[in-house]
């Protein structure tokens, strides 16, 4: 073993070899690598759910499926994809292998705590399975609504158990990273040299320590309900139905910033490097990032507006929703400005970062449409919701995914992938995507409802047109996933810094050895500082 | 081996004694107040007590009021998020 070797070949602990060097591992990459390939088992699993789903509604009446399975296909592609996906995709992963590398750290602060995050991370997976095979699947909906989650006969308990234990891996991994960026970064780093995609899992930790035990205990009381039927949510019993949905959305609000900011965080990294230029407003996009933690905190009750709650309350609620359009809007306008009069590099991740500025755009100004109570009247619970929600979460976090795993992958596994082909996939997964959703927004506004097994044959064009773009999308994703994998046959080996960045990953080797660093890193004054980048390239081209 | 210069911290019985004596009233009273509908009030009763029964558990038998000042500044402002997040079901509850 030297000192260069890759953590592939150093297991930590030393003494043990093959898979228990994985399972018992203390190395934050190779956990990080662990979660990557159970994410996106469930990511795959959950897509083919989405996919079923649109199929059954690409005509009126029956088409493939019941009503039933149906209905718990599509609570069961929500679960997954809520969270067991979008949550702790780029946090766990990108999170995990690169926030103390971008620190000048050798591991985050609490090794052992970061591998039993992934173990409760499994077990609420497989309780989430386990309700498909045992009493019947859930047919709620990712959101649980009382009274029918308490009232309903299907297996509403285990996916319960499975959101509440799922909730303590985010914890726990929120919990981690805080400690690790107050107590563990390199001497000299001051808080503002900080790079921005650690900066944004900063602000995400903090919402998922704060906001997640909301959710577990809400969770434990539909539980306690069904078992012990207290009277809690029942108006009947003195208890109020719409302190749930309080409940529910004072974490699951928030938890939509859990998914996006890093996706931010990750688009923050990748437009410099591709511009050639410093980040546009580097302290007001981490100003932002705190300002969407916090404000996104105090505005949950936008999702009730129609749910019987007091006038004031949708006035109040309505007025802060506009107030978090302000610092997501501040972060567009930094990304943009970056790149103007940048010496563009056009790469795959470049490519889905501007796939995601776009689409998270639509995304955020048509959330206005449903943060404004007189118009939210209209599309609520339509398919509108739908469209706008996947706009966010598919178009924003999704392509931030997409565009970490190129932006990373050299890093991670030191190969480099055809770009060729990920360029192909990745218009297809725009194009698909666009022809996927927009339907959505217009089948919403003429009043198809989301979540209905059946539907006016006036609503069947859209539907159609939907269900095709959808298998444009998989085609495309499946395309780019096999691109990825074929980097490992190709044996393209990737260089250190393959893309010019300047933050402190791309300067240990691809991929990185077990310590991260072979020796004490140089920190920099301000960690977006392209001039070095510059001189190389020009040196190279002239000479 | 001593790892960190904190002194363990010993609470008298007598003091626990009188804390879980506090907390037992406190109880009879969160029963009793239940009995007595107290409108708008209701709630606002029901928090209070719950509010002076929460403290005496967390800075006795949690030790916070022996710990050091970043242990007590993080639980207050956990507390403050706690209080607004509540506080803001209030746009609601009262006005309905």
């Amino acid at each position: 073993m030297t000192e260069s070797d890759s953590f592939f070949e150093t297991p930590s602990p030393t003494k043990y070899k093959g898979i228990w060097s994985w399972l018992i591992t203390m190395d934050h990459k190779r956990i990080a690598l662990m979660y990557l390939f159970v994410i996106l088992f469930w990511f795959f699993g959950a897509l083919i759910l989405g996919l079923l789903i649109r199929t059954e509604l690409m005509s009126v009446g029956r088409t493939i499926m019941g009503a039933q399975t149906y209905n718990a296909l599509f609570t069961l592609h929500g679960v997954i994809m809520i969270f067991l996906f979008i949550i702790p995709a780029i946090p766990a992963i990108f999170g995990n292998f690169l926030l103390p590398i971008q620190i000048g750290a050798d591991d985050v602060f609490f090794p052992k705590l970061n591998l039993l995050s992934w173990y409760l991370y499994i077990l609420g997976s497989l309780f989430a399975v386990s309700s498909l095979f045992f009493g019947g699947p859930p047919d709620t909906g990712w959101t649980f609504y009382v009274p029918f989650s308490v009232s309903t006969k299907t297996n509403v308990s285990a996916t319960l158990t499975a959101a509440f234990i799922l909730g303590m891996s985010s914890m726990l991994t929120g919990l981690n990273f805080i400690t690790t960026i107050h107590r563990m970064r390199a001497k000299g780093m001051r808080w503002l040299q900080i790079p921005l995609f650690t900066w944004s899992l900063y602000a995400t930790a903090w919402v998922q320590l704060l906001a997640t035990p909301i959710l577990s205990i809400t969770l434990l009381l539909v539980l306690f309900e069904r078992i012990f039927a207290i009277g809690l949510f029942d108006a009947s019993k003195g208890g109020d139905p719409i302190l749930y949905q309080h409940l529910f959305w004072m974490y699951s609000h928030p938890a939509v910033y859990i998914m996006i900011l890093p996706g931010m965080g990750v688009i923050s990294e990748i437009i410099p490097v591709f511009s050639r230029k410093s980040i546009f407003g580097y302290k007001a996009i981490v100003a932002s990032s705190m300002a969407i933690a916090i404000a996104g905190s105090l505005v949950w009750a936008h999702h009730m507006f129609t749910s019987g709650m007091s006038d004031v309350a949708v006035f109040v609620f309505s007025l802060l929703t506009f107030i978090v359009a302000i610092p997501s809007a501040v972060k567009v306008f930094s990304w943009i400005s970056t790149m103007y009069k940048g010496s563009i590099l056009m790469t795959p991740p470049l490519l889905f970062s501007l796939g995601f500025i776009y689409l998270f755009s639509v995304g955020g100004l048509t959330g206005l449409v449903l943060g404004s109570a007189g118009t939210d009247i209209h599309v609520h619970d339509t398919h509108f919701v739908v469209a706008h929600f996947h706009f966010v979460m598919f178009g924003g976090t999704g392509f931030a995914f997409f565009a970490a795993l190129h932006f990373w992958w050299p890093k991670i596994f030191g190969r480099m992938y055809d770009f060729k082909k990920a360029y192909v996939a990745a218009t297809m997964i725009i194009v698909g995507f666009i022809f996927h959703y927009l339907p959505m927004f217009i089948l919403g506004i003429m009043g198809l409802p989301r979540r209905y097994y059946d539907y006016m044959p006036k609503f069947e064009t859209g539907n159609m047109l939907a269900g095709i773009g959808g298998y444009i999308l998989i085609a495309g994703i499946a395309l780019m996933f096999f691109n990825l994998f074929a980097s490992f046959k190709n044996k393209r080996d990737a260089e250190a810094d393959p893309w010019g960045g300047t933050t402190l990953e791309w300067t240990v080797p691809s991929p990185p050895p077990l310590h991260n660093f072979i020796a004490p890193p140089e920190i920099k004054d301000y960690p977006y500082d392209f001039s070095d980048v510059i001189k190389k390239f020009k040196a190279e081209s002239t000479g | 081996m001593k790892i960190t210069n904190e002194h363990p911290h010993v609470i008298s019985y007598k003091k626990l004694i009188g804390i879980l004596i506090a907390l037992l009233i406190l109880t009879a009273i969160t029963i009793s107040v239940s009995m007595v509908d107290l409108g708008k009030f209701n709630v606002w009763a029901a928090l209070l007590i719950a509010s002076t029964k929460c403290t005496l558990v967390v800075l006795f038998f949690m030790h916070l009021k022996y710990e050091n000042r970043v242990i007590r500044i993080s639980f207050v402002v956990t507390l403050f998020c706690v209080a607004i997040l509540i506080g803001f079901i209030f746009w609601d509850i009262s006005f309905r």
